[in-house]
């Protein structure tokens, strides 16, 4: 029978120490609780000023773990993974928040609704996203992923705590519902799925399914048929989170509603997590799925089939919205589409590692390039929600000449146009596209960022070709959206110009 | 060969970059009069650098000169690990094209400096700081020779021409501007796709091969003799075989080549986006785009198209060559019914650069000689015909032809500048534009895989050449002056504009007289792409 182990077996057993990123991000954030209930009205600024120094530690936490000697180190009973993937991705995350933490304090200041509840909400969020992209296991997924969630959907809703009866409190509070029912019947999906692998495989660690789903496999048995029903809605589950066609329905009402800094985050971080546990469920737990020996795994054309379909949504629709962040937000799902083409590039064996670091690399440029475009979008909202339509950016290149140039470069690389980060993303996703066979995707994907560029350039020609006077809030005067805007520039242009960078951060990165 | 050391050809395609960065750093009102000042001593400083390389190169060796070669990346795909590395040099047809560049820049930024552009919509700053970067990213396609950083000069350039048009342009500016993005980078995308099966296949990005590594060109011609080829699965057809054409791995790598290539020269039907491009530019970018820019479509297919996939080149030649007549005739015949002086000069472009595209495509000595001396005239007189229209409006602010007429009476210099420049770009025998045409006419009639016919159309397109730019001569130059300016300080040419023709008028008759230097620069770099054609 089971004995149960002594603490010190247990300690030795769970590895905490390459857990540590995320674990001590929770703890700091549940340390913060305290500070905020504490800390008067006069020191309301010490929530974020603390939730940056909690990003900073976990930060060089991760360094640690991504020490690329190492390998990847197995925590909590197999629960858990420490490797190249983690450790990038989490530096991506980090980021990302720091981010979103710098363009949330001038923006709840100017909403009036500076609460000290919201850092302590987008860390756990963090932190969450840190663990699914940690996880290992199908539970581990499950819980990561509502960590990710659940701060996410009260996010949402964060502008209707001011409860004026303003149209933005009204859409906030719906973005909030909406994203929350929406987020809970993936879940549910998510669960079902997870729980049909088990019953087909009696594991849900993800190695472990790898090495029996092998057996099953040839079989024409229950177990079969339940592991790829299990897997399908697995696939749809995290389709929603990550919001690829037909998932993506919640997604631009949820993003216009939101507050902008929470669309901001939730569209890198919400993607990030999704992609990751999607990229181990499917090459490290299910590429065992073959049709015929040494074949692409029986999920590639599927892959392919929602790479397509959101690709050639995402940036149809794109083109004829006047929102900006209902534009940033269809753009979101088209990326989320060439993060896709990644995924199916995958399904061939050998590519698995060209495919996987190219999925990185991509969501590090986008993360970089999307945050700094709703950075710039926020700067030039007005404080009743208005003014983020594409008119209202005209003539932002008279008015706010630097601004203007981060936004062009911002919608460059966007558009992937080389010497930005997003061309470094495109070609690697495409290099492995190509080298996994996959011509036809190659071929659709480069025609739709060329669509892509109609939409990207109109808000370039209206910053600069055209005459107006766009003008900023004056409540951001303050410093903080600009670092955002410059940290997200220094990252597209240093990623860009210096194409070796980020593929040596990423080249060790294997999960196969 | 050295490889590894800072070599001249980095130098010169770097001094833009130099320029560009002290133009940054140059704020506030009174650095404002220096600005054009910075911007043109950094081009003349360029053009002397490529002169010097002129001067380092052998024309009587093969292969590439000055070549420096670094590692920048490591791409893995799959099992393999594929470096991209900064790899520039010249040839004779790399280097005559850098020269083209660098000659055009400085003339095209004195042609700026009497603009009245700048009183309009100023930002005279952000102006020279694109065209700075336009150059870098010019000499930059013509110099490198790996694939991906070729890809990366040949998208950026579409960035600065972008804000030019569509800053300093005329009324239509933003609609030529974010047609002419969207059409080039439609075209160029896909090659991109191109460049990775090509990378992937043959294992580098480097086309030619330098310091022990194998470059995809002599990988190409191993695989040709050992009967595999670009079809990673088996052996492929030759290019006689049905089906080659739509069937074989090679031809759609051709094409994806082709496609971003003719947008750029443009190859009709591709041309749609260069009327309103050319028209809405202002003075210099109408110079830059119709001397520099188009050249570097034809330039990537003498470069990559005919090394790469020589058996499709053969099979897609007389189709190509075909389009190339039909662009000379049907060029020459919009442009006649122009009755804009600006669109006429526009249109003739197509004209012209369809028998750059027949001289490829006769795939001989004469026709590529012919091809790329042809390249270089028609940016020198083209360029020139842009400025004439330019310093025409600049006084007159049309550009209709019928509000002009009588210039030449009060303009008497600017007239005879006007002269040699049109009978240049007709093609007159003793000035650069024929030597062009000859050669590559002689090419045709000479090729193996093009017919008489070829040659019979393409000669009427000389024919049509003379009718359409004498009829824009006489429309604008002679008859009775129909609108006088109030002033006669007007008719005077400043001395910026009298220094940019200088050079051009220089050149017409050097190039004209004394061909030979010009051809000796070629012949050896020629041959070696010729060498794969005989038959």
């Amino acid at each position: 029978m089971f004995e149960s182990p002594t603490i010190a077996e247990f300690l030795a057993g769970s590895n905490l120490a390459s857990t540590l990123p995320g674990t001590l991000l929770l703890t700091w954030t549940l340390i913060l609780v305290l500070v905020d209930l504490f800390a008067g009205e006069d020191r309301a600024h010490w929530t974020p000023v603390m939730a940056c120094i909690g990003l900073g530690i976990s930060f060089l936490a991760n360094l640690f773990v991504y020490a690329p000697a190492e390998g990847e180190q197995i925590a909590l009973y197999g629960m858990f993974v420490a490797d190249a993937f983690t450790g990038f991705l989490n530096m991506v995350i980090l980021v990302a928040t720091l981010i979103a933490i710098l363009m949330s304090w001038d923006y709840l200041n100017r909403a009036d609704i500076h609460r000290g509840e919201y850092y302590i909400l987008a860390l756990i969020s963090s932190a969450g996203a840190m663990f699914m992209v940690a996880a290992n296991d199908l539970i581990v997924i499950f819980v990561a992923l509502e960590l990710l969630s659940i701060p996410l959907y009260i996010l949402s809703a964060f502008r209707s705590i001011k409860n004026d009866g303003s149209d933005l409190a009204l859409k906030s509070e719906e973005s909030g519902m909406k994203y929350f029912i929406l987020g809970a019947f993936s879940s549910a999906f998510l669960v079902f799925g997870a729980a049909l692998v088990y019953g087909a495989t009696g594991a849900t660690n993800i190695p472990q399914i790898f090495s029996l789903a092998g057996g099953i496999v040839g079989e024409t048995s229950s177990a079969a048929f339940y592991l790829l029903i299990g897997a399908a809605l697995l696939f749809v589950g995290l389709g929603f989170k990550v919001a690829v066609v037909p998932f993506h329905m919640w997604t631009p009402d949820v993003y216009e509603g939101a507050p902008t800094p929470v669309t901001a985050f939730m569209s890198v971080t919400a993607k990030i997590g999704g992609f990751a546990a999607l990229l181990r469920l499917l090459v490290t737990g299910l590429s065992v799925l073959v049709l015929a020996e040494g074949g692409a795994a029986v999920w590639q054309s599927t892959a392919t089939v929602i790479a397509i379909l959101t690709l050639v949504l995402g940036n149809f629709v794109a083109i004829s919205q006047r929102s900006l962040k209902r534009m940033l937000a269809y753009s979101s799902i088209a990326h989320a589409g060439y993060i896709m083409v990644a995924v199916a590039a995958a399904g061939t064996a050998n590519v698995i590692d060209a495919a996987t670091q190219g999925a990185l690399i991509y969501m590090m440029a986008y993360m970089f390039t999307n945050l700094g475009a709703f950075a710039v979008v926020m700067a030039i909202e007005r404080e009743d929600g208005s003014g983020g339509n594409i008119e209202d950016i005209t003539g932002l290149a008279r008015s706010r000449p630097l601004m203007a140039m981060a936004m062009t470069i911002f919608m460059l690389s966007l558009t992937g146009i080389p010497l930005t980060a997003g061309f470094v993303g495109k070609f690697m996703v495409f290099a492995s596209a190509i080298q996994a066979g996959l011509f036809g995707l190659a071929v659709i994907g480069v025609l739709t960022s060329v669509v892509s560029a109609f939409y990207y350039v109109r808000v370039v020609v209206n910053m600069y070709l055209r005459d107006g006077s766009a003008e900023l809030q004056p409540a951001l005067e303050t410093q903080y959206v600009r670092w955002a805007i410059n940290i997200a520039l220094a990252g597209t242009m240093i990623f860009g110009i210096f194409y070796p960078l980020a593929t040596n951060l990423v080249s060790m990165v294997s999960i196969a | 060969m050295d490889v590894t050391g800072l070599s001249l050809t980095t130098i010169t395609l770097f001094l833009p970059m130099v320029g560009l960065a002290i133009l940054l750093f140059m704020n506030g009102e009174t650095q404002k009069a220096n600005l054009k000042w910075v911007a043109f001593a950094t081009s003349v400083v360029t053009f002397v650098a490529s002169v010097l390389m002129w001067v380092n190169f052998d024309p009587s060796t093969a292969g590439l000169q000055m070549v420096q070669r670094n590692t920048w990346a490591e791409v893995s795909l799959g099992e393999s690990v594929i470096n991209v590395s900064y790899f520039v040099g010249v040839d004779g047809i790399s280097m005559l094209l850098v020269l083209l560049t660098t000659f055009i820049m400085p003339i095209s930024i004195l042609g700026s400096f009497g603009s009245h552009i700048f009183e309009e919509r100023g930002r005279e700053k952000l102006y020279y700081i694109f065209l700075m970067l336009l150059e870098w990213s010019m000499i930059g396609v013509f110099v490198v020779h790996d694939l991906i950083i070729f890809y990366v000069f040949w998208e950026v350039t579409l960035v600065p021409m972008y804000f030019l048009i569509g800053i300093w342009g005329s009324e239509e500016r933003i609609y030529a501007a974010v047609k002419f993005f969207l059409y080039t980078m439609a075209g160029s995308i896909l090659m991109l796709i191109a460049i990775l099966y090509v990378g992937n296949r043959a294992g580098t990005f480097s086309t030619y091969s330098a310091g022990g590594d194998i470059g995809v060109i002599e990988r190409v011609q191993t695989w040709e003799a050992e009967g595999t080829y670009w079809d990673a699965l088996g052996p492929e057809g030759e290019s006689e075989d049905a089906g080659f054409l739509f069937n074989s791995v090679e031809s759609w790598l051709f094409l994806g080549f082709l496609v971003a290539f003719a947008i750029k020269v443009p190859i009709f039907p591709f041309h749609s986006w260069l009327p309103d491009a050319h028209v809405q530019a202002p003075t210099a970018g109408s110079v830059i785009l119709a001397g520099v820019l188009l050249k570097m479509g034809t330039y990537g297919i003498v470069r990559f198209n005919l090394n790469l996939f020589p058996e499709a080149t053969v099979a897609w030649a007389p189709t190509i060559a075909f389009l190339g007549v039909v662009g000379i005739i049907y060029g020459a015949w919009v442009s006649y019914a122009q009755d804009n002086v600006k669109k006429l000069v526009a249109y003739s472009s197509v004209s012209h650069l369809g028998f750059v595209v027949v001289g490829i495509f006769a795939l001989n000595a004469q026709g590529l000689q012919g091809a790329t001396l042809q390249m270089v005239n028609h940016g020198i007189s083209t360029g020139g015909l842009f400025l004439i229209v330019g310093m025409l409006y600049e006084r007159w602010h049309t550009k209709e032809m019928a509000d002009y007429g009588g210039i030449w009476k009060v303009m008497p210099l600017f007239g005879g500048i006007s002269l040699v420049i049109s009978l240049s770009s007709m093609g007159l025998p003793g000035l650069n534009g024929f030597i062009g045409e000859f050669t590559i006419l002689l090419g045709s009639l000479g090729s193996d895989y093009l017919g008489f016919a070829f040659t019979l159309f393409a000669t009427l397109g000389v024919i049509m050449a003379a009718v359409y730019l004498l009829k824009m001569f006489q429309h604008v130059f002679m008859g009775e002056l129909k609108r006088p300016l109030s002033g006669e300080d007007g008719y005077k040419l400043t001395w910026s504009e009298k220094a940019a023709f200088i050079p051009i008028i220089i050149m017409i008759f050097w190039m004209g007289i004394q061909p030979i230097v010009f051809f000796n620069l070629l012949d050896v770099s020629v041959d070696s792409i010729v060498a794969l054609f005989v038959r």
